[in-house]
């Protein structure tokens, strides 16, 4: 069942939304980067939850023309506006008053909404038109997907991605470094609109198949997913929409394979999976690479400190280091050095004396800042170097009884 | 309009939604200060797959279990959202998005795979609540306020929420003195011994309280505007604490009682037959107050910065 759902194999609507979901994926994996390396994520859940009156007033609006409010652009259209009212409207309490960026967010997200849901029971109790389908715009409802809704979004999601190709470098500065951008003469703040402006448009286009609760996720999850896997923002803006598009495709293909399993949550569940595993797994900030870096780090800490107390002849009671040292040959069982372990033991000490010179010498300062305990001096000084620190140092000396 | 009419219809709904406004406003002064604010968004969006939960564990829709459920979710979310943020060195906002999204996703899949047609459980209450449905059928007029057997058939909502709001109150004035430092200047609170970790996450705890209990009677849509909306709006009145948090609470009162009054009777004033969800109008009312505020409240410019107004 699932391989048929996979595979568009599961009729009409199923492959409809299948497609709709995978094209609205990538575009709100893409959009969403730039949102979230601005570190405005959260942005994308005022801008969703203020659609709600917009959806509402189109929806009155058609009904007042004759129609039976029915029709996706103009619910669409009505969403977009109030959507860019209320983002403007945060913008201004951002700009204009004191209120920090978060509490704007929350305000406008919850009166905004608050709004839409008055308007939604004045609807009810209009009880003209095809209400029924508007609760659905909460959390997407793609059961009855026309091929004119899939067009919709298709043709929206691909101008947003075309968009975000056009103006990408200049949103990417603005991201890094706003103040460098406005030095260069950008105009980071209408950046910043059109930015949101795409976010808005994703969010419109996404409004059928997930919600406008859920497109906040789709928005978020995809591109915090990317960053994990590279420190190139290209790369992460071509990650994330990959996640997003893999993750509107799977979860489309999952809840087409069985019944009641909605569309919206799935594929937020999805991309929720992807951001685990990337948390957990990715290779250099994912949580397993951190604890195989300290396991290594221990493991040369004690590999150190357990051949300086050879080299001092000092007893090792601790069973980490015993066992760390037995095990790369340089101790017996006894804790007693094997020549490997006596060489290299010699060689710490003299290295540590190495260091202590570089470190009190002015000269070396730069040097002196790489000192960890740990770091070889061969990687950070030439052989002329040593060669000069060890004629400082001397030969050995006797040791008078 | 007499008492006979508005004591048992009117009444309540309007003391729940009050206290309700009141005991979300009072930390949301403290969050919105310390740029916190959307932790009300997060946990009211969570607290969905919480009630789910603690219905798919007792079978019944009971008022205890489920407002554990919440708790329990709302906490779960708080210390999710931090180890997404430590563990994966994560913006705070984006780990917030990614944790109360996919919890919600979680809870409406839960809910649509429980979906029995006996149970009433679904999202749009979560969302709006039933303010207007928590009437006190017991009452036949203001005599019934002093009278003991009509106040048995209070709603329970009223009662929990007044206990609620008394916890929040309680935790604030107690902690006054290191919420007030804490928030202003953290790092002079913990050089003066103030435990800034713990009463943080304290002040979350008792505004997920308040959410998880506001939630119950009103939905969720009035937590996350009382959070915000009120605390802001008195910011822009004032530079003082104690002046801001007085000021949140008046606008707290004034958008309960106005929203409240102006979807039940205000589409009657305009000729409409039905009233309007309050829970939504209460919200609204808040943003005008909001609005007002921010338009010609005597601070509502950053001090200092330049060029602004």
């Amino acid at each position: 069942m699932l391989w048929d759902a996979l595979t568009l194999q599961l009729g009409y609507n199923a492959t409809l939304v299948a497609i709709g979901a995978t094209l609205l994926g990538i575009s709100a994996g893409v959009t969403g980067t730039f949102l979230f390396l601005r570190k405005r994520a959260l942005v994308s859940d005022a801008i969703s939850h203020a659609t709600l009156p917009g959806v509402c007033l189109g929806f009155m609006a058609l009904v007042a023309f004759g129609g039976d409010g029915r029709n996706l652009i103009g619910l669409l259209a009505g969403s977009a506006v109030s959507a860019w009212v209320g983002l403007l409207c945060m913008n201004w309490l951002t700009r204009h008053t004191r209120l920090a960026e978060d509490a704007a967010v929350g305000a406008i997200l919850s009166v905004f909404f608050g709004l839409g849901i008055v308007l939604l029971t004045v609807i009810q109790t209009m009880g003209v038109g095809r209400q029924a389908g508007l609760e659905g715009f909460l959390l997407g409802s793609t059961a009855g997907m026309l091929w004119a809704d899939a067009l919709v979004i298709a043709i929206g999601g691909a101008a947003t991605l075309l968009l975000v190709m056009i103006i990408r470098r200049p949103m990417t500065m603005v991201a890094f470094d706003p103040e460098y951008a406005a030095a260069r003469g950008l105009p980071v703040h209408r950046i910043d609109l059109a930015m949101m402006g795409l976010v808005m448009a994703v969010t419109v286009v996404g409004l059928k198949i997930v919600g406008l609760i859920l497109i906040v996720a789709l928005l978020i999850i995809p591109p915090v997913t990317a960053r994990f896997w590279t420190d190139r923002s290209g790369r992460v803006v071509l990650l994330a929409g990959l996640a997003g598009g893999l993750a509107g495709y799977l979860g489309a293909a999952m809840s087409a394979s069985a019944p009641n399993l909605p569309t919206g949550p799935i594929i937020v569940l999805v991309s929720f999976g992807f951001f685990a595993l990337s948390l957990l797994l990715a290779p250099v900030r994912g949580v397993l690479a951190a604890v195989l870096r300290q396991l290594r780090f221990q493991r040369r800490v004690h590999i150190r400190q357990g051949l300086l107390a050879l080299a001092q002849g000092q007893k090792i009671y601790e069973p980490l280091t015993l066992r760390l040292l037995r095990r790369a040959g340089f101790a017996r069982a006894d804790g007693v050095a094997t020549e490997i372990g006596k060489a290299r033991a010699a060689k710490a000490l003299r290295d540590e004396k190495r260091w202590e010179i570089v470190r009190a010498d002015q000269m070396h300062e730069a040097t002196a800042a790489l000192y960890d305990g740990l770091r070889d001096i061969e990687t950070v000084l030439t052989q002329d170097q040593i060669a000069e620190i060890d004629r400082q140092i001397g030969g050995p000396q006797e040791v008078l009884a | 309009m007499n008492g006979e009419e508005f004591v048992p219809l009117s009444l309540t709904p309007l003391l729940i939604g009050t206290f309700a406004a009141i005991a979300c406003a009072l930390p949301g002064n403290f969050l919105v200060l310390r740029k916190q604010a959307l932790i009300g968004d997060a946990i009211s969006h969570v607290v969905l797959p919480g009630i789910v939960v603690a219905f798919l564990l007792t079978g019944t829709i009971s008022t205890w279990p489920m407002m554990l459920g919440a708790a329990g979710a709302a906490v779960v979310a708080v210390v999710l959202i931090e180890a997404v943020r430590r563990l994966g060195q994560i913006e705070a906002g984006a780990a917030m998005g990614v944790v109360f999204t996919a919890m919600f996703a979680a809870g409406v899949l839960l809910l649509e795979q429980t979906y029995t047609s006996t149970v009433h459980l679904d999202v749009e209450h979560a969302l709006y609540g039933n303010l207007e449905s928590l009437i006190w059928l017991d009452a036949v007029g203001w005599s019934s306020v002093l009278d003991p057997v009509a106040l048995a058939g209070l709603p329970p909502e009223l009662p929990r929420i007044a206990l609620t709001l008394l916890a929040v109150s309680v935790f604030v004035w107690l902690f006054w003195r290191p919420l007030k430092i804490s928030t202003f200047d953290e790092g002079f609170a913990r050089t003066i011994g103030v435990r800034t970790g713990v009463l943080g996450m304290a002040l979350v705890i008792t505004a997920a309280i308040a959410a998880v209990a506001a939630f119950d009677a009103v939905g969720s849509i009035i937590v996350i505007a009382m959070f915000i909306c009120p605390p802001a709006a008195a910011r822009m009145m004032t530079n003082r604490l104690e002046t801001q948090i007085a000021w949140s609470i008046v606008f707290a009162i004034l958008s309960a009682v106005s929203g409240y009054v102006l979807a039940g009777y205000g589409p009657l004033w305009l000729g409409a037959a039905d009233a309007v969800s309050a829970a939504g109008m209460i919200a609204t009312m808040s943003g005008l107050i909001l609005a007002f505020a921010a338009l010609w409240g005597p601070c509502r410019t950053r001090a200092g910065a330049p060029g602004t107004a």
